[in-house]
């Protein structure tokens, strides 16, 4: 909200330095976004007074003018429509800074030398649009210059209000805040009531009494409604940021401004029967002021008159009952609407006007009777007519109640003792009348101060004016407690690390993705999907990290950046669960280009190394298996996916594989590319570790070449070994795998090592042997295998 | 018997001379089997003293055996040297350019956002702070309602929320974590909930996305006051340097008093500059004391416990800490910008 300092003198003492009262406001929690100057850069412009006029002998469009400067009678050669004898009007002399830079030079016009120029409100920078000179008022001295004149040098303050605080979108508001917090002096300019002129009114009546508890309305007849508003008033309506429409429109507007209550300005020839205030039937539609059709609900609060809705009440009128030049019969409207009855009605079809900011914020109820007075004064003063009696429909709405406050609670609360005598000040200041009774006082708040309901409200009051910055910092006193440190999960952040630590780096992406791009890798996932999503490419909730790793490793490769190694923790979205996983994508070199080993593209058993050493973590390695999975995002030879081995059975707690080639392809990859993803909670449950004894004997190692048919699987294989060598094998690995010329087509030799150990003595060689003949027999029989001669 | 010793002294000589020569382990190995092996010249000499009388045998081997003794001395001596020479060789040979970097994987990087919230986990967990996380996915009463944000409130309306078919959101702020904490958590209560949040906005300064951290202290006696000693002592730990921390009235409706919370410019020292746009002041979070409107709703007695509530953007911190100028940055996933933060 925009407040110009000038205006807020005029209702409170204000020191010189703005800074000063922008960080006292600040600090009070009325945040000064900043301020700026009321006029740009403006010098040289004074007021002058047009003498005569005369028809410029070569130019259709000019006239030359005879103007007094104050100092000086000069000719001026002026094209504006509006140039007339005997105006006052601003002219820049020679020498004048217009706003846009501008130097005013001796210039000659078609022949005829102009000594100077006379200026159009946009021309001032005073408007973003102007038809013709500024006007000024008659009763300015000549020569006088136009920033004293027009009172230019004025700052506009940039308040950012919080909701609470409804009570000061209005200079006021903003005014009697201030005086509390400076300690100044308030001077609200008092407003007499208008009195009547004639007797005609027109009958108001409402039926949603809890949503309008007051409406106050006034008929004057015989009003100028074309009428332009005064500079005065037209200056500060831009000031705060509004567009001077005509005197009526400016003059709701000015109330809402000045005191902080919306009005409204009925042409009364448009109106029918009476004017009811109730909600709205279902199917009724009603045309705004902005030209658009809206269905209402019936939840909607609306001013109606006998036939037709004529508004949406405390948000915006219609277009068929508004002012038009031709008006001359008004019928005016101040009225209270209760907070529940507006907020949200507006939004709902994109509406936020001053009025429904106000209203669902709350609005002084106090106030409805003393706009009426102020407007009519305005309207008849600037635009005359005939005002009838103000009459009013409901009451101003009850006084507050009194809300107990113990001061003992305050320092509680606030960790600082105030002495009871200070608080009553601080609460007095704001304008709540304090009673007090030993520990204890009663404290009831002004009409205005609508938010204060219980004793916290008051506390922040007091903490507000006492300073937040005076209330000491004191470390609380919180018992030493020691909870139980779970042993039997893995820390994500631990995971995190061995993945640094094996060169991936950390990503974030976003939890919603690009519906088309999340379906290229899974396209028959139903993802949730957002129902106002910032833009179609963030439209659905993640089913997995691949998607958006892919697009960041896609964007990393259109950078140059040949090797990728990406993984990120987070959330993914299936149906309503939400499953947290580590996912990562890996592509380029195996290793980053090096002198000492050979350069090679990155295969799946990089990724699996990686996927192991993570899972490794749990103390359980052996308990996760790889099975060949089938999943569309993956190359269907180079994909498996993860199961965990625990007291309940097998669970799948994740996927790793090679992106398949065609999707890779789509998302900008290039081949290969392999990617992983697992199930952080199933994969980081973690076994405690118990100690086992360790063999005093030594062990014998065997190695042993098997030739099996391709598809055997070196799960099965060190199965089999596991199963035929019995308690003395201590453990299996593979030495090699070998293709080839010396085998069979569609034969592999796998070459294994075998550690056999006895924890009660030492094996001789003979054991040895008769733990290889029988894994030899085994593997023959179970697996058709035939080992292979050295 | 003077055949025996007959040219000792000479020979002694002449070994050693040639001993001193030799350039090869294997030559000396040749004079040593030469002169002492088993066929030698001085073996030879002390085979044939058995044929000498007593007397004779005595005298001659005692010189006799002085030579070998002083030949076998030279030819340890020799060896020594000799290997000591080849070792300096072969391990001259097997030197390395100690500059050539090493060989295998590089290690990656943490991203910025989550070492600056590991950074923040890691000093309040030192306070005695548990750390819980929470859904994402919210439904109405824990996001906005149970905070005292009725519908309709205009409150909502800075909150820009995402919203689902099925009227669930994501959630706006971590501070429904507050109430879900204390839906079955008894006082006294110390956590805090860093998490991701969302938020229909996206600007220069906005990323629809972004990291909250909400604490939570719940206990007899917890005062405004002790937030602020909270706040004070974890920006000096966070910014290892004394940066003051300023609080200035605002509006929360699950809160009250409200404050917004500015921390003092570590960049400039709270004089301005460019990171805090001249003010000195750089806003990073909001906080206050919880309303008993939140404590009833969660059954909590709020005339025997207080308790404080704070909120501060992750991203924000991490801006500041690392001198990151551009949020959305954080989002992009480069890997130019990612790796600075290794």
């Amino acid at each position: 909200m925009k407040i110009s300092v000038q205006w807020l003198r005029e209702w409170v003492e204000v020191g010189n330095d703005v800074e000063v009262l922008s960080h006292a406001l600040t600090m009070a929690g009325l945040e000064i976004e900043g301020n700026q100057p009321a006029a740009p850069m403006l010098s040289g412009v004074v007021v002058a007074e047009v003498l005569s006029i005369q028809r410029h002998p070569d130019a259709e469009k000019l006239n030359v003018c005879s103007v007094n400067s104050g100092k000086e009678v000069v000719q001026i050669v002026c094209g504006a429509p509006n140039v007339r004898a005997g105006m006052k009007a601003a002219l820049a002399t020679i020498g004048a800074t217009l706003p846009d830079g501008k130097e005013i030079t001796k210039a000659k016009l078609r022949g005829i030398e102009s000594f100077g120029m006379l200026c159009s409100a946009r021309e001032l920078g005073l408007s973003d649009e102007s038809s013709g000179l500024i006007e000024l008022p008659a009763e300015l001295v000549t020569g006088t210059n136009v920033r004293e004149a027009l009172s230019l040098d004025d700052r506009i303050l940039e308040i950012n209000l919080t909701p609470n605080r409804g009570d000061c979108m209005s200079v006021a508001g903003v005014a009697r805040e201030v005086a509390a917090v400076t300690n100044s002096p308030l001077h609200a300019p008092q407003f007499a009531p208008v009195s009547k002129e004639s007797d005609t009114t027109f009958p108001v009546r409402v039926e949603a009494v809890s949503a309008c508890p007051q409406f106050v309305g006034r008929v004057i007849r015989g009003v100028r409604a074309n009428q332009a508003s005064p500079l005065w008033m037209r200056e500060r309506l831009r000031r705060a940021g509004i567009r001077s429409i005509n005197l009526l429109v400016d003059v709701t507007n000015y109330i809402v401004l000045e005191l902080g209550q919306p009005m409204h300005a009925y042409d009364l020839s448009k109106l029918s029967g009476a004017i009811v205030v109730r909600t709205a039937r279902h199917g009724e539609t009603l045309t705004l002021l902005d030209g658009r059709t809206i269905n209402l609900a019936d939840d909607i609060l609306v001013i109606a008159d006998d036939k037709t809705v004529l508004g949406m009440a405390g948000v915006m009128g219609g277009e068929a009952s508004g002012i038009s030049d031709a008006t001359t019969d008004i019928f005016l409207e101040a009225a209270h609407f209760a907070p529940d009855a507006i907020a949200g009605r507006g939004r709902r079809f994109g509406l936020i006007t001053d009025a429904s900011q106000r209203f669902e914020r709350g609005v002084d109820p106090a106030l409805p009777g003393v706009a009426i007075e102020r407007a009519t004064k305005l309207i008849i003063e600037y635009a005359g007519g005939v005002p009838g009696p103000s009459s009013a429909v409901g009451g101003a709405v009850v006084a507050a109640k009194s809300i107990s406050l113990r001061y003992g609670r305050v320092n509680k609360v606030l960790g600082v003792a105030i002495s009871p005598t200070v608080i009553d000040e601080y609460l007095r200041k704001l304008g709540m009348v304090v009673q007090t009774t030993g520990s204890l006082a009663q404290v009831t708040a002004p009409s205005w101060r609508f938010d204060i309901k219980i004793e916290e409200d008051l506390i922040e009051e007091v903490a507000r004016l006492h300073g937040y910055n005076v209330i000491p910092a004191i470390d609380a006193n919180i018992a030493q407690q020691l909870g139980r440190v779970p042993e039997d999960v893995v820390r994500r952040e631990r995971a995190a690390d061995v993945l640094i630590d094996r060169g991936y780096q950390e990503a974030i992406t976003y939890s919603f993705v690009d519906p088309h791009w999340q379906a290229i890798m899974f396209p028959t996932a139903s993802p949730k999907t957002l129902l106002n999503p910032i833009s179609a490419e963030l439209g659905s909730m993640r089913v997995s990290l691949w998607p958006g790793l892919a697009r960041a490793a896609s964007e990393n490769l259109r950078r140059q950046q040949s090797r990728v190694r990406l993984f990120e923790t987070g959330k993914k979205f299936i149906g309503d669960v939400e499953v947290d996983v580590i996912a990562g994508l890996i592509c380029g070199s195996a290793e980053p280009e090096q002198w000492a080993l050979p350069s090679r593209k990155v295969d799946f058993f990089d990724v699996k190394a990686d996927v192991e050493a993570v899972l490794a973590l749990s103390g359980d390695a052996n308990n996760f298996s790889f099975h060949v999975g089938d999943l569309s995002a993956l190359h269907p030879g180079q994909a498996a996916q993860i199961f965990r081995k625990s007291e309940q059975g097998m669970s799948a707690i994740g996927w790793i594989g090679a992106v398949h080639p065609e999707v890779a392809k789509k998302m900008d990859l290039t081949y290969p590319v392999y990617v992983f993803e697992l199930e952080a909670k199933s994969s980081l449950a973690a076994r405690v570790p118990q100690f086992e004894d360790i063999s005093r004997y030594p062990a014998i190692r065997r190695d042993l070449a098997v030739i099996v048919d391709e598809g055997v699987q070196f799960d099965q294989l060190a199965a089999a070994v596991r199963t035929s060598a019995g308690q003395l094998l201590k453990g299996v690995w593979v030495l090699s795998v070998y293709r080839g010329e010396q085998l069979d087509k569609g034969k592999k030799s796998i070459a294994l090592g075998l550690n056999l150990q006895d924890t009660s003595r030492t094996l001789t060689d003979q054991d040895a042997d008769q733990v290889i003949t029988q894994v030899i027999q085994y593997l023959r029989t179970d697996l058709g295998g035939i080992i292979r001669d050295k | 018997m003077s055949d025996l010793v007959q040219d000792l002294e000479p020979l002694l000589e002449n070994a050693r001379q040639e001993i001193a020569n030799t350039l090869s382990l294997s030559d000396l190995d040749a004079i040593r089997v030469r002169l002492l092996g088993k066929s030698g010249e001085v073996t030879a000499r002390l085979k044939t003293l058995g044929s000498l009388d007593p007397e004779a045998r005595r005298s001659a081997g005692a010189k006799i055996n002085v030579v070998k003794d002083g030949l076998q001395t030279a030819l340890e001596l020799r060896k020594a040297i000799l290997e000591a020479e080849q070792l300096a060789q072969k391990l001259a040979s097997d030197s390395v350019d100690v500059t050539l970097p090493g060989r295998g994987q590089g290690s990656g990087g943490i991203h910025p956002v989550n070492r600056a919230r590991r950074r923040i986990e890691t000093i309040f967990h030192a306070a005695g702070f548990d750390i819980a996380e929470g859904p994402e996915i919210e439904d109405d009463w824990h996001n906005f309602e149970a905070l005292n944000i009725p519908a309709n409130h205009p409150a909502r309306a800075m909150h820009d929320t995402f919203y689902f078919p099925d009227g669930k959101l994501l959630r706006t702020h971590t501070s429904p974590m507050q109430v879900r904490i204390m839906e079955t958590q008894a006082p006294p209560i110390r956590v805090i909930v860093p998490g991701r949040v969302y938020r229909c906005d996206s600007d220069m300064t906005h990323t629809p996305m972004f990291h909250q951290v909400e604490g939570l202290v719940v206990d007899e006696g917890i005062s405004f006051a002790n937030l602020k000693a909270m706040l004070l002592g974890f920006m000096r730990s966070f910014f290892e340097t004394d940066v003051s921390i300023r609080l200035r009235p605002s509006y929360f409706p699950f809160t009250e008093p409200s404050a917004e919370l500015d921390v003092s410019c570590a960049a400039c020292a709270g004089k301005g500059c460019r990171v805090c746009k001249n003010t000195g002041w750089l806003e990073v979070g909001g906080c206050g004391v919880i309303h008993p409107n939140v404590l009833r709703a969660v059954n909590i007695d709020s005339e025997k416990y207080t308790g404080y509530a704070f909120g501060m953007g992750i991203d924000r911190m991490a801006m500041l800490r690392y001198n990151v100028n551009d949020l959305r940055m954080f989002f992009e996933n480069d890997l130019r910008f990612l790796r600075q933060f290794a």
